[in-house]
């Protein structure tokens, strides 16, 4: 609370008239960046680059440590969040795809609001999917070749991110078997390392780290990507992976998937809402005005620096980096969906997974 | 053979980076900052690596990589200082340790554990190092050979040295053992995420219970109050016997126990998702296989202490394999050590396959820095060892007050809430009757830390397996059945066969003798009743998702079992029988000069305390009036005594950065820390 006293010092001197932000101070603190996920995945990577930045970037430097509070596919974190209260700047929260789309889904377990949340940076991301050597010989481009083998991947719940996946290759008619209650997608890229599962995916970063050394060894072919949109909102080459095919194209190519309808308004949809836009940094709700100024400011000198294009391209993929309002609109894109999106994929989850959730 | 060929250069190219005066200088500081968190129980390296972690940003990348190493390396290495000398296990890797390093420091001879433990942990680091050195480079294939299935089964070798420590009554120690478990999945299940004896209404309980809190639970809290009861010392014996050579001379004289443990550490650290909390019990296990006169086992057995202590720092090498080809952290620490990595230098190193390939002189020198750290941690820890067993001679109502300041502490480290406080104090309670009735507290624990990877492994094993099974049988039976799983079973059934006989001679809890019939039945009764509520919560869960309810279901009614069968068994003998063990009726605890409730009535007082004006204050008033009323000092004395305890508090948290639990009063009333 030795925060709060600062706080209410730096408010009083504001409104006698001083620049309150320049009184933000965290020299000292411990800011934590909680993550709802276990160490492994795309997120933890994506918040220990961020860490140390940040904490160069903020008043006082503190020390900025990320914490992972994995469980329940990150919606045991993200409820703990909606009840944290300390608006004092030593608490960050770090949300994901996994996160918004239990939240599109009225989950059940869902007791968080993104409404009562405060965003100060987004970033987007993409995904790749790839497939084991052996189905990997078969795949020419389209998924045609791949209609008669058992796939397994190893997934997080059907009510995740990794809705986008499955959702992809039910399109593509191939036949994937999920095996849920993995806490992470590097424990899912060890399951496909093993030959535990024939097919897997990961977000850009953990792409980079982990599955690109794959590909070049031979052990593993990629897919797809999912894209990236551009200004339009069109499907386009990923940046990060210019010489992989987008699931569009694959798609087109696939006998009986369409790249119209109602399964890929839908695929669109959630695709929108958990890529591009897919993991945002929050401060918890009642927090003051000057210190989520303090922390847009911040990271808007992250993304100032002169080697950030550079240390961000390797670590995280080259996406962009939104902060204050842009990170706000970001955040509008991410947690609303059309109705009728949103009813495919409640129908859908409900006949292949025997998940019931409310329309 | 190129592999190998590669590597010589590398390694010597590792010596000469490793070898300069300022590498081992900053490798120094880091051990001595590792052995200040460590004796902290509850704390260990993510405290401290957090810690460095702001200074590594394009720091040159082997200074940092010692300092780091410098500090993870050292901390199971201190943690055993609090579990020899107060039963304090201070982190997963001491568990086992406590079992007969605590009753050797109660027989005096706390000098001799801790050096001998120091000893094997220094052997372990060392033996650990060599072969990673060559298992390094060939280390991926084999780690990947252990799918679901084998990691299940090494699983399930670990929960079958419930066997070995289950007791006098073996159906006591497996309900031991399945009230664990139990315990161990209350909260949202991880793969559907139903509530398991909890509510969203309590958030705490949906999180699920911390080992931290368990372990300090069941194992400390019973012990210091047990011992503030008798107002002694820790040490019975009347001088101090066995100084901190004999200690080395017993290492020395059961080496190759010591590189049998270190093997067995480093193998089972390097499988990804196992962690180390297996390790420590499977050692255990062995150590009393391989021993030919049991009998000293819970009591005092100098083996018991070896074998864990050999295995848990090669296991910190093993961990390596993992983290640095796969860039999957096995511990908190790990993950952290990944992200600092990549900020040294200009974050050339990447962790992953290609540390191989490109860095193996780095790869080298990580390993070698962890074996050099453990060196330089051993050798401060055995010369500190013989002074800080003198702790053991001092009166221990002088000591308790700051244990109880130490454990509150280390609890609250783990959630950040209050609840934690009442957590320990409801899982004291628990553990102290566990301790007074004979159940097996180490069965409970080894139940409770693996509760979560046996579903886990379970759940998705059996998942993957059906797919096999569908494909065709011999796809399911080669999956389930494959070579290194058939090697696990047999030899969890021979220590499950081997351990039920010896059994009945390890007494985990020390000898106990009977007392009266009524209160071990109410006792059971109280178990039995959780477990009918636990197995009905459980049935509740939809059928959809059998993946949350299964374990629960058959644990539940597993343990049901066994306490109904000790119940009808217990209705037939007399009372004289051991099933009716009871310590308040026969022994020291029968003997002591107070009673329990009004011993544990003070530690209440503290949390009650705690929770009205905040830790520090609360902390203030339990001291001075504790250390006047029961420890019979001057006012003055006391406030000395006090002031000194909370000074240490407050450095090492303003140190570390840490808070303390808040109360009402700081909820009205906004005070500048430490009083937050």
């Amino acid at each position: 609370m030795k925060f709060l006293h600062k706080i209410t010092l730096a408010v009083s001197v504001a409104t006698m008239g001083f620049a309150a932000q320049a009184e933000v101070d965290l020299a000292g603190e411990t800011v934590e960046w909680v993550i709802p996920f276990s160490e492994t995945g795309g997120s933890a990577k994506w918040a220990n680059f961020f860490a140390p930045l940040l904490s160069e970037a903020l008043p006082g430097q503190p020390t900025v440590v990320v914490k992972f509070m994995p469980g329940a596919g990150s919606t045991k974190g993200a409820n703990w969040f909606q009840k944290q209260k300390n608006g004092d700047g030593t608490l960050i929260f770090g949300s994901s795809g996994s996160t918004q789309f239990p939240y599109l889904l009225n989950d059940p377990r869902v007791r968080y609001e993104y409404k009562d949340w405060n965003p100060v940076m987004a970033t987007g991301t993409g995904g790749v999917a790839y497939l084991n050597a052996e189905s990997g010989a078969k795949f020419d481009g389209s998924a045609n070749n791949l209609q008669d083998i058992n796939f397994i991947y190893g997934s997080q719940g059907a009510t995740r991110l990794d809705l986008v996946p499955l959702l992809a290759w039910k399109m593509l008619g191939m036949n994937v078997e999920p095996v849920f209650g993995v806490e992470g997608r590097g424990d899912g890229r060890l399951m496909f390392e093993r030959g535990e599962a024939n097919i897997d995916y990961q977000t850009s970063s953990g792409y980079l780290k982990g599955s690109a050394d794959l590909v070049a060894e031979g052990s593993a072919v990629p897919m797809m990507t999912w894209g990236s949109l551009d200004d339009n909102g069109d499907i386009v080459r990923d940046p990060t992976f210019p010489d992989i095919a987008t699931f569009k194209e694959v798609c087109e190519a696939t006998t009986g998937c369409e790249t119209e309808g109602a399964a890929w308004d839908a695929w669109k949809a959630f695709f929108v809402a958990g890529f591009p836009s897919q993991k945002i940094a929050f401060l918890p709700q009642g927090t003051s005005q000057d210190i989520i100024d303090t922390f847009i400011k911040a990271f808007e000198d992250v993304k100032a620096r002169p080697d950030f294009a550079e240390i961000s391209a390797k670590r995280v993929g080259k996406y962009p980096m939104f902060t204050g309002n842009a990170a706000n609109e970001a955040l509008g894109k991410a947690t609303s969906i059309e109705q009728s999106a949103k009813d495919f994929v409640v129908n859908w989850l409900e006949q292949d997974y025997g998940v019931k959730l409310e329309k | 053979m190129d592999v190998f060929l590669n590597s010589i250069p590398a390694l010597s190219d590792a010596f000469a980076l490793i070898l300069q005066p300022q590498v081992l200088g900053y490798l120094v500081l880091g051990v001595v900052m590792g052995l200040c968190i460590g004796v902290f129980p509850g704390l260990g390296g993510i405290a401290g690596l957090s810690l460095l972690l702001p200074f590594m940003f394009g720091m040159d990348p082997i200074l940092g990589l010692a300092l780091m190493i410098g500090m993870v390396a050292v901390v199971p290495t201190s943690d055993t200082f609090a579990s020899v000398l107060m039963g304090i296990p201070g982190s997963s890797a001491s568990q086992a340790t406590v079992l007969d390093g605590f009753p050797l420091a109660k027989k005096g001879q706390a000098a001799r554990a801790l050096s001998a433990a120091f000893a094997s942990s220094l052997f372990g680091g060392l033996m650990g190092a060599c072969f990673l050195t060559v298992f390094i480079l060939v280390a991926r294939p084999i780690v990947l050979a252990f799918g679901l299935p084998e990691m299940l089964m090494i699983t399930i070798l670990g929960l079958s040295m419930v066997a070995i420590l289950a007791g006098r009554v073996a159906l006591k120690g497996l309900a031991a053992a399945g009230l664990g478990i139990l315990v161990g999945t209350i909260g949202e299940a991880s793969a559907g995420g139903s509530l398991r004896m909890a509510t969203y209404d309590i958030p705490y309980l949906a999180d699920g219970l911390k080992l931290v809190i368990v372990g300090l639970g069941i194992f400390a809290i019973p012990e210091i109050i047990s011992l503030l009861r008798q107002d002694s010392s820790i040490s019975r014996a009347e001088k101090l016997g066995g100084s901190w050579f004999d200690g080395i001379k017993d290492w020395w004289q059961n080496i190759w126990l010591s590189f049998r443990c270190s093997i067995i550490g480093v193998v089972v650290g390097v499988i990804p998702g196992l962690g180390g909390s297996v390790v420590d019990w499977i050692a255990y296990g062995h150590s009393v296989q391989t021993t030919k006169d049991k009998s000293n086992f819970g009591k005092g057995e100098i083996r018991g202490v070896i074998g864990p202590e050999s295995s848990n720092n090669a296991k910190e090498g093993g961990g390596l394999v993992p983290t640095l080809l796969f860039g999957i952290p096995g511990s908190g620490s790990m993950a952290i050590f990944i992200g600092a990595v990549a900020l040294l230098g200009s974050g050339q190193i990447e962790v992953g396959p290609a540390m191989l390939k490109n860095n193996l002189d780095i790869t080298y020198s990580i390993v070698w820095l962890l074996a050099l750290a453990n060196v330089v941690g051993t050798l401060f820890c055995i010369a500190a060892s013989g002074g800080i067993a003198r702790l053991t001679t001092i009166r221990f109502t002088l000591v308790a007050p700051f244990l109880f300041m130490l454990i509150s502490f280390a609890a609250f480290q783990s959630g950040q809430n209050f609840e934690d406080l009442i957590a320990l104090f409801a899982l004291g309670l628990l553990g102290i009757f566990l301790r007074r009735f004979d159940w097996s507290r180490p069965a409970f624990l080894i139940g409770f830390v693996l509760s979560s990877p046996v579903e886990k492994f379970m759940n998705q094993a059996f998942q993957i397996a059906s797919f096999r099974f569908r494909e065709s049988a011999e796809a399911g039976y080669a999956y389930v059945f494959s070579p290194i799983v058939i090697v696990l079973i047999i030899i969890t059934v021979v220590s499950v066969v081997l351990g039920l006989r010896q059994a009945k001679t390890i007494m985990a809890e020390g000898d106990i003798q009977s007392g009266s019939k009524r209160a071990p039945m109410v006792f059971l009764l109280a178990v039995l009743t959780y477990a009918i509520f636990a197995y009905a919560n459980a049935y509740a869960i939809s059928d959809r998702l059998m993946t949350d309810k299964i374990i629960p279901l058959i644990i539940a009614g597993i343990t049901i079992f066994c306490c109904l069968i000790v119940f009808i068994q217990m209705i037939r003998a007399k009372e004289t029988d051991v099933l009716f063990a009871d310590r308040e009726f026969f022994g020291e605890d029968a003997d002591a000069p107070y009673g329990l409730w009004s011993t544990l009535a003070w530690f209440g007082a503290l949390l009650a305390l705690t929770g009205i004006f905040g830790f520090i204050i609360a902390l203030a008033l339990f001291l001075v009036s504790f250390l006047h009323v029961r420890g019979g000092l001057r006012w003055l004395h006391a406030l000395v005594y006090s002031a000194t305890g909370i000074a240490f508090m407050l450095f090492m948290a303003w140190a570390l950065g840490r808070d303390f639990p808040p109360g009402l009063l700081q909820s009205y009333f906004s005070l500048p820390w430490p009083f937050t």
